[in-house]
């Protein structure tokens, strides 16, 4: 039931083996990392198993969508090789579980996902988001985070509960067949994970970022160019949709700011880390995030922009003590409307 | 009695004594009085008890539920957020119980009785109400930009007078439009709201309404934060329907474009944040503004200042029962000590009432010679230009 | 009692001395669930020489007197159990000395652990004291005389071991000062000379009155941080704890369970608090406390919190909100614990314990464990919330508090601040010689028995 839907041929067939030649966190010889996938496809022992750090990044290194990282999450789940400790991982499947509170709403378009953030839902304000309606809660929770936690059975059991209540809670009797994502981990969910599980989506998803760019075009008569350097940082879940990634460059130009050139954005970009502390590695969170603020500041950027608002609460005060702006992309475009 | 429900979910964890940085006291009865009946965890308890007839209503006791002064340190302050935001409304609540029953402090019935009788808290004729303006040219209101509404103490007090005609020179200077209600305003009616006399409110609200609304008025612009606190939040209930901004939250834009004189010393100031405009209306910035705009003034805060300010004790109908001002060490006291504290020269005020209970506090501190109480707009006026205009014209 | 009152009018005042029926029905009870015990009279003295003068008159009249600070003991220490005068000691909160280069601070016995921490904020930022989680109006005198603890405990032990010294009017009206201010202008210590301030610790104010006191002040860290640890299993606890406390990289250590918020129900945490002047300090510390915890981590049973700033604050507030709060969870300002003091290898019986008992008496409750020193002792608390207004939900509080007592006494711990039902407890237990001993003290020292009387006594 939802089994992965990939072909084991395409990785035994491949020559590069960009999955774990590319990884930023374990180093290969070509030879060694053929071998290690081998193991993977044919659920053995795998170091690739325990020193994974669940960045990510190889669903989009893989050039056949061939899902390398959820392969990984497979085995790890199978061999109980757990990326987490034990009662970490129990507590999170605890906080983040549906409550079973959801009721029938109308909804309008464009109707806003904001997930399982009911703190950011004063992002959604003003013309930005004009007859814009909101849904948010546990019980539409996109639950993509368990690819952290080595739980795909997770994922399997608990998102198709979620898609049917977003479809028959609010979008089906109120004639509306889309949502936007605020969140790029939902984008991803719905668009990549889940027919990855073979599991059918009956809405259409649209990135924040096309909503963003199509609303300032509308509003272009209001735009003040913020005129200013920007960091980005790229979420790891935005590996999934690397197609989306030139809306960040639109949107930058439309608000009027610079991106700043630097080591650690776009296909180089690092993970904020927070994943990492779960890990219980430290001392692998604080290297990464050093290195990726040291980056941001060198370059000399004013602001920091976040799409995913964990790397903003896990990043965030780092930043803002470099003297950098913390920001999400959402309340940038905010900042151009004022 | 409303908000009973709330009564016995106080812990009496003492979180409501204190400002948000636990410098010191900071609730005006229980730093007069001490015994802990006098703090707002005290009171909800002995509220509680009269209510379950546990002990009697004695004079005591009606005296310790007035002496709420309702400066909202204790609103502001409470850890628990399932109720904190309904303390004062219990304690109104319990006041309006004793009004009611007809058992009030002496104090407090005459205040009343000056109220309902003459339409102000001095018990003056309203005949005199526009004595303040004597001698300077101001308008009734016909359309203006604004109406100003002035409030009993800037239209009966001496210090008020001053202070109303300060304002209103202030306003001019920097071509405000606007008018008054004149002989016809009578007392807004917060004290009275405060005081639990809500049959009188009502009837001093909607006299008010019923003129302003009669006169087409669309703004207020009030020179009390009192007067500013219960027409903004309790008019509108009433059919009262307007922008309402204290005086400062106009002149802080205002001044940015004002000419000043370069040839005066500078000055020390720190500003005393009137609870009726801070911890009631989050409104912190309007004054700092208009004190910014002056060149040569240093502000400097006291270390209870903003959402942690020590209330001067005047509000509850205190500036005109004195039901707190009894005692050997009181909140005005103590303000005007910490004034001195910070290296203030001067004592910013945007209240009427604060600037008298201050004034009164530095003169029994032996302090008046250290530390100059003054209103807003007196050190603003003070430091224009003598040939001042505009850009507004 | 009208020449009694007179009398108290001219040494403090009329302003400060009440026996109307609102004072004596609040001073009654403090917000725990023992019942009311109304005194006579309430009196707040300003000064020393206030203080020594009513005790000459309480004496002199055989009345009690029971000495108060913030009345937040929640166990009923501070009720006038055979009437007389509760003396409200927080009018004498001046902070009248800040030693920097010794260390310490002499305040009178009124001074809030609030106002020390904002003053020593203020103007001694490179400073602070071991606050306890209590509300910010506590007393300091109050904390350290029942053997309080807080946030620097784990490295620093009791707060009555952080005491350099006091200054006490005995039940006879002598003003005596103990430690090294006896001869000294410095408040450095309470060695070299017979410590006497033992006389005056954990024995509830049957002893005399603290006026002032000084206690050991300890270097402010710039920056502050905490990890919570969390496993499922309570007999790894004794082991964590031991393994984390020897690293003495921390400046507190308190573990925690609650069946609230849900998912922290059935596990167990342990808060640890540590700071540094640099984040390379900083580093090294945490990094020294995980691998102190490694085998566990490896194995995959235990691990720390992956917690974003945000969510790490309430954990970093000093005093915590957290316990306060406890009160409202039945919606009824309520709550009082049982603190047992005892080995740190009593945790799983003592956690289990909590839960059985708990499970019982129905009641709300919260769990949890303040080490002291480096593993030395614990102060394991059983919080039980209830409902003012609801005299079955109050009274199933007292039961497990009841029974929590009889249980911590018999599985070897002590109640702190124990209560008249646990001071039973204890005296059951109690070597005859030390209780025999106690008494010989007090009778020399109150001659009269004013001293907060009904405390500590046998039926």
């Amino acid at each position: 039931m939802n089994a992965l839907k990939y072909d084991p041929q395409i990785c035994v067939q491949c020559e590069t083996c960009d999955c774990l030649m590319r990884c930023q966190y374990m180093d290969f010889e070509l030879a060694e990392a053929k071998a290690e996938k081998q193991k993977i496809l044919a659920g053995q022992p795998s170091k690739v198993l325990s020193d994974c750090v669940t960045c990510y990044a190889c669903e989009e290194y893989c050039p056949a969508d061939n899902h390398p990282f959820y392969q990984i999450v497979e085995r790890q789940e199978e061999q109980e090789v757990l990326p987490v400790p034990i009662p970490i991982t129990k507590q999170q499947l605890r906080m983040m579980q549906a409550r079973g509170t959801i009721t029938p709403a109308t909804v309008n378009k464009p109707v806003i996902n904001m997930c399982f953030f009911p703190m950011l839902t004063g992002c959604v304000r003003g013309p930005l988001y004009e007859n814009a309606s909101l849904i948010v809660g546990s019980d539409i929770f996109c639950n993509i985070m368990w690819l952290h936690f080595g739980k795909n059975s997770v994922i399997r059991e608990r998102l198709p509960r979620m898609i049917d209540n977003i479809w028959n809670f609010y979008l089906k009797d109120s004639g509306v067949k889309e949502l936007v994502c605020f969140h790029d981990e939902c984008y991803g969910t719905y668009t990549r994970l889940a027919p990855a599980f073979g599991m059918t989506v009956p809405f259409k998803s649209v990135h924040l970022f096309e909503y963003l760019s199509a609303r300032l075009d509308h509003l272009k008569d209001q735009i003040k160019p913020i005129g200013a350097k920007v960091a980005y940082q790229r979420p790891c879940s935005n590996r999934l949709v690397p197609e989306t990634q030139p809306w960040v460059d639109d949107i930058f130009q439309k608000v009027g700011v610079e991106r700043v050139e630097r080591r650690y954005d776009r296909g180089n970009a690092l993970c904020c880390g927070q994943v990492f502390r779960a890990q219980q590695l430290d001392e692998l969170a604080d290297d990464v995030q050093q290195r990726n603020l040291d980056d941001m500041q060198k370059a000399g950027a004013a602001y920091c922009v976040f799409n995913c608002p964990v790397c903003l609460f896990t990043l965030g005060d780092a930043v803002a003590e470099r003297g950098i702006f913390p920001i999400l992309m959402s309340d940038l475009c905010q900042l151009a409307l004022e | 009695m409303q908000y009973a429900e709330i009564l016995h979910r106080c812990f009496r964890c003492g979180y409501c004594k204190l400002p948000g940085n636990y410098v010191d006291f900071n609730c005006p009865p229980y730093q007069a009085f001490r015994f802990e009946t006098y703090s707002p965890g005290g009171r909800m308890w002995l509220i509680r008890a009269w209510l379950e007839k546990k002990i009697e209503l004695t004079d005591r006791l009606q005296e310790i539920i007035f002496s709420c002064v309702s400066c909202g340190n204790c609103v502001a302050h409470c850890t628990f957020p399932k109720f904190k935001d309904q303390l004062l409304l219990a304690f109104t609540a319990a006041k309006e119980e004793l009004v009611n029953g007809g058992r009030v402090p002496p104090a407090i019935r005459d205040c009343l009785t000056r109220l309902t009788q003459s339409g102000n808290a001095y018990g003056r004729s309203p005949k005199k109400r526009e004595q303040w303006a004597q001698g300077i040219e101001i308008e009734r209101f016909d359309n203006q930009d604004y109406l100003f509404f002035v409030g009993d103490v800037g239209a009966f007090d001496a210090r008020g007078q001053e202070i109303a005609r300060s304002v209103v020179h202030c306003l001019s200077k920097n071509s405000i439009s606007f008018g008054l209600l004149g002989a016809a305003e009578i007392s807004d009616g917060n004290e009275a709201h405060a005081m639990g006399e809500t049959e009188l409110f009502h009837h001093l609200a909607g006299e008010n309404i019923q003129k302003l609304n009669a006169l087409g008025v669309r703004q207020i612009i009030t020179l009390s934060p009192h007067g500013f606190h219960v027409i903004k939040n309790e008019y509108p209930r009433l059919g009262g329907n307007y922008q309402v901004f204290h005086y400062s939250q106009i002149l802080a834009p205002a001044l940015q474009k004002a000419t000043f004189r370069a040839d005066l010393p500078p000055l020390r100031v720190t500003y005393h944040d009137s609870c009726y405009l801070g911890r009631h209306n989050q409104e912190y910035g309007s004054a700092r503004k208009m004190l910014g705009a002056v060149p040569g003034l240093e502000l400097v805060e006291m270390e209870r200042s903003f959402q942690n300010a020590l209330c001067c004790g005047g509000g509850g109908g205190n500036l005109f029962t004195g039901i707190i001002d009894s005692r050997l060490d009181t909140a005005a006291r103590s303000r005007v000590r910490e004034a001195v504290a910070s290296g203030a020269q001067v004592l910013a005020v945007g209240c009427p009432q604060c600037a008298v209970m201050l004034a009164d506090a530095a003169k029994v501190e032996n302090l008046d010679r250290q530390l100059e109480v003054k209103e807003l707009s007196e050190i603003v006026n003070s430091r224009l230009a003598s040939q001042y205009s505009t850009n507004n014209g | 009692m009208k020449e009694l009152y007179r009398e108290l009018v001219t040494i403090v005042g009329q302003e400060y001395v009440s026996d109307q029926p609102e004072e004596r029905y609040i001073y009654s009870m403090d917000p725990g669930t023992m019942p009311p015990a109304a005194p006579d009279l309430v009196v707040m003295p300003n000064s020393t020489e206030e203080v020594r003068r009513v005790i000459q008159v309480a004496n002199r009249h055989r009345i009690p007197v029971v000495p108060l600070g913030a009345g937040l003991v929640l166990s009923g220490l501070s009720r006038a159990l055979h009437g007389g005068i509760i003396l409200d000691m927080k009018r004498m909160n001046r902070i009248l000395e800040i030693n920097e280069m010794s260390r310490y601070a002499l305040v009178e016995a009124g001074t809030s652990q609030g106002m020390l921490q904002a003053h020593l904020k203020k103007h001694h930022p490179g400073l602070k004291h071991s606050a306890p989680d209590a509300p910010p109006v506590a007393t300091i005198a109050g904390n350290v005389s029942i053997h309080g603890s807080g946030h620097l405990s784990h490295a620093h032990g009791f707060h009555s071991d952080m005491l350099n010294g006091l200054e006490v009017v005995l039940p006879t009206g002598e003003v005596v000062r103990i430690g090294s201010c006896a001869t000294s202008d410095f408040w450095f210590a309470r060695a070299p000379l017979p410590d006497l301030t033992g006389l005056f610790l954990g024995w509830a104010g049957t002893t005399g009155v603290i006026t002032k006191l000084a206690i050991k002040l300890y270097p402010n860290y710039r920056i502050n941080d905490v990890g919570v640890f969390v496993c499922e299993d309570p007999e790894l606890v004794p082991d964590i704890l031991h393994r984390m406390t020897g690293t003495q990289m921390a400046e507190d250590i308190t573990a925690w369970m609650s069946p609230k918020p849900d998912w922290a129900r059935g596990f167990l945490h342990c808060n640890i608090n540590y700071g540094a002047n640099s984040r390379e300090e900083l580093v090294w510390k945490r990094n020294l406390i995980r691998a102190s915890v490694k085998k566990y981590i490896d194995r995959k049973i235990a691990g720390f919190m992956p917690l974003p700033t945000a969510m790490k604050a309430p954990f970093l507030d000093v005093p915590g909100r957290i316990l306060t709060r406890f009160a409202d969870v039945r919606k009824g300002g309520g709550f009082e614990y049982v603190g047992a003091i005892m080995p740190v290898e009593l945790f799983p019986a003592a956690y289990r314990q909590g839960l059985e008992i708990a499970e019982q008496t129905a009641v709300s409750y919260s769990l949890g464990a303040r080490i002291i020193g480096v593993n030395h002792c614990m102060m394991f608390f059983y919080a039980y919330a209830f409902n003012r207004a609801d005299d079955a939900d109050v009274a199933r509080a007292q039961q497990a508090l009841e029974e929590t007592n009889r249980a911590v006494v018999n599985m070897g711990g002590i109640p702190w601040k124990a209560e008249l039902p646990a001071q039973k407890e204890i005296i059951r237990k109690m070597d005859p010689n030390m209780l025999a001993l106690m008494n010989r003290i007090r009778s020399v020292l109150d001659p009269n028995g004013i001293m907060n009387p009904g405390n500590w006594q046998v039926d």
